[in-house]
């Protein structure tokens, strides 16, 4: 019936699995990933799942739940999802020439040349061999677009009869409609959460009534990306793969702090700590700047103390990819918006306005040799850090002690990127 | 000439007609070994037969293999047009990597550290770190990484009369006891070791 078929593979509950392959003991256990500063349910195991514990709900809300029913939290062990994503992505990559990495646990095959096998078979084949070279489980759905095969994969994860791998294209224009009947409309890529109650006050709740509406008309009422997600979902491709990622239009580098901050010194040195994260991001992707944005906030939980948020945005008269000169700027915009008396949470800064080096705009009047010293000054300092490891030279205004930073109370090892976090094997 | 006992001409199965398709003999093998020969020689009639349960009507699939290992390439520097060239050009060989030399496939592979001394009579101490990899089938006689009961431990691993996994020590000692796995226990096998390797300094 269909011209292609896509595949999304995606990691179950990713970083509770990647937790479980050097665990054991976690295995049938209630199991939840924390994000940085141990703030909020970033995974779960499908045992807090079920105790009703929602993507994204604050650790101090769970922490009875947790005594009651022996929750095991961990903060987030970045350093082990990254590596045991490369591993799982590296394998995909050899199922089809065609791929793309879609996030750090889901990645689209286009398998359409793969037709003479059975791709069901062919899926629990890619399935058997992630299992078994990482440890991951994954789940597979396949459809003739990229959306559909996102609703596959949610027929695959949520109904154990499909044992993990569900191809729309082997099924009939019925069955589909039975199925999407079934799915609320909310779990369509790209409707999320916030356009779903919209579409709720119009009559449209599940994917079946979405996939009935006139691609055109809900385009005039919403917009270009609506009326996509509704040919996808007809089966006709609108949204193709992208094995490069294009270059990102702004860099966020944020973090809440280990514990709250209230003098200006501890703000400047997070705030230039992010600056150089993000200007590394920036130089990677070989982009410049055009604008800086700094936000501080305090607490919005704690009822007992004042609450206060402020931002600021500072365009630059020249782009530039400098940490130094961004962070000059950065600190002048924080200083602009720090209050005193206040206990502040949360640090962050936005790189934006972000231009290609073969797009930028130099200045007319300023002498083209800065350019050329601070490109020198930056590129030593990268390769410096990277050959060295991170902030091995970084701007005295970062501090050294740092008592702000975040709490990782109970990050497991680095199983497969230090040597002395190896799994220790003592029978 | 007497028509009873003795050997009868061309009695029997004509030779080579068996389930393995050639001749056989009959040789005497140690009791305890027998389950594991039998899984062998099964195995060893599929292949021959070609017929295997699981195998159905799907061709193999063929998955190209990727090189895991960075390939440096050595970086010819004479040039080419002028003058007499290098005579050791033609020599230079790709500098060895000790990574090429441990490990087949890096997205399979992972690091562990040994801790007890049940391996000692194989070359594994404490403080060793095993090189794992869960690409390859383990076998019987393989050096194996299991998890027994939701517990890592490094064993041979091996098959009981009965056909149930059974994972052996390598310490002569006698302080370690092999671990046959009961129905009720859980067991995996995590991946084959495949190498180890220490430092002095």
């Amino acid at each position: 019936m269909s011209d292609r078929s896509i595949a999304l593979i995606d990691v179950n509950n990713f970083y509770v699995s990647c937790e479980r392959v050097f665990n054991p003991k976690l295995e049938g256990k209630p199991v939840v990933v924390l994000s940085n500063n141990d703030g909020c349910a970033v995974a779960r195991s499908n045992e807090v799942k079920a105790l009703g514990v929602k993507m994204g709900q604050p650790w101090f809300q769970l922490k009875d739940l947790a005594k009651k029913h022996g929750i095991v939290a961990y903060s987030s062990n970045y350093a082990l999802y990254a590596d045991m994503s490369n591993r799982a992505m590296s394998l995909l990559a050899t199922f089809s020439p065609d791929h793309e990495v879609y996030s750090i646990d889901e990645c689209f095959l286009d398998l359409t040349g793969f037709r003479k096998q059975n791709l069901v078979l062919y899926g629990q084949h890619i399935r058997q061999r992630i299992k078994q070279w990482t440890g991951l489980p994954v789940c597979i759905g396949i459809g003739s677009t990229k959306t559909l095969s996102k609703l596959a994969n949610h027929i695959a994860k949520k109904h154990p009869e499909f044992d993990g791998v569900c191809d729309l294209n082997a099924m009939s224009l019925r069955q589909h409609d039975d199925w999407f009947s079934k799915i609320a409309v909310g779990e369509v890529w790209g409707i999320g959460r916030r356009l779903a109650p919209r579409l709720h006050e119009i009559g449209i709740h599940t994917v079946l009534d979405l996939r009935m509406t006139s691609p055109s008309r809900m385009h005039s009422n919403f917009s270009i990306v609506m009326e996509k997600i509704i040919r996808e979902i007809n089966g006709t491709p609108c949204i193709e793969l992208e094995e490069m990622n294009p270059p990102r239009k702004q860099i966020v580098s944020s973090r809440s702090f280990g514990i709250p901050v209230s003098d200006l010194a501890s703000l400047e040195q997070s705030v230039s700590l992010y600056i150089s994260r993000a200007a590394e991001k920036l130089r990677r992707q070989r982009s410049y700047a055009e604008a800086v944005y700094v936000t501080i906030r305090t607490s919005p939980f704690n009822e007992k103390e004042p609450y206060y948020t402020n931002s600021l945005t500072i365009p630059l008269t020249t782009q530039t990819d400098n940490t130094v000169l961004l962070t000059k700027i950065a600190l002048w915009g924080l200083r602009e918006i720090y209050r005193c008396g206040y206990k502040y949470q949360k640090a962050g800064v936005m790189l934006s306005e972000l231009v290609s080096a073969n797009h930028r705009q130099p200045d007319l009047f300023s002498p083209v040799a800065a350019d050329t010293k601070s490109d020198n000054l930056m590129n030593v300092m990268d390769q410096i850090n990277a050959r060295m490891g991170r902030s091995t030279l970084k701007l005295a205004s970062e501090g050294f002690r740092q008592p702000w930073k975040m709490k990782q109370g109970n990050r497991s090892s680095g199983y497969t990127t230090k040597w002395d976090e190896l799994v220790c094997v003592t029978k | 000439m007497s028509n009873r006992g003795g050997k009868r001409e061309n009695a029997g199965r004509p030779r080579g007609q068996g389930k393995f398709g050639e001749p056989t003999i009959a040789i005497r093998i140690p009791q305890s070994q027998g389950a594991t020969i039998k899984m062998f020689l099964d195995a060893y009639q599929n292949k021959r037969t070609g017929l295997n349960e699981e195998a159905t009507n799907v061709d193999e699939f063929f998955t190209p293999s990727i090189s895991d290992q960075p390939t440096r390439l050595p970086l010819f520097t004479t040039k080419v047009a002028a003058g007499f060239p290098s005579p050791a050009d033609d020599y230079v060989e790709k500098r060895l990597d000790i990574s090429e030399f441990l490990i087949d496939h890096a997205a399979s592979t992972f690091f562990v550290t040994i801790k007890g001394e049940s391996m000692i009579d194989v070359g594994l101490l404490p403080g060793d770190k095993v090189v794992v990899d869960r690409s390859k089938t383990p076998g019987i006689g393989n050096i194996v990484l299991a998890v027994v009961d939701r517990e890592f431990t490094i064993k041979i691993f091996d098959r009981s009369t009965s056909g149930r996994p059974r994972l052996l020590p390598a310490n002569s000692s006698g302080a370690y006891l092999p671990i046959e796995i009961a129905e009720d226990m859980q067991f995996e096998i995590f991946g084959v070791v495949t190498g180890s390797f220490r430092r002095f300094e």
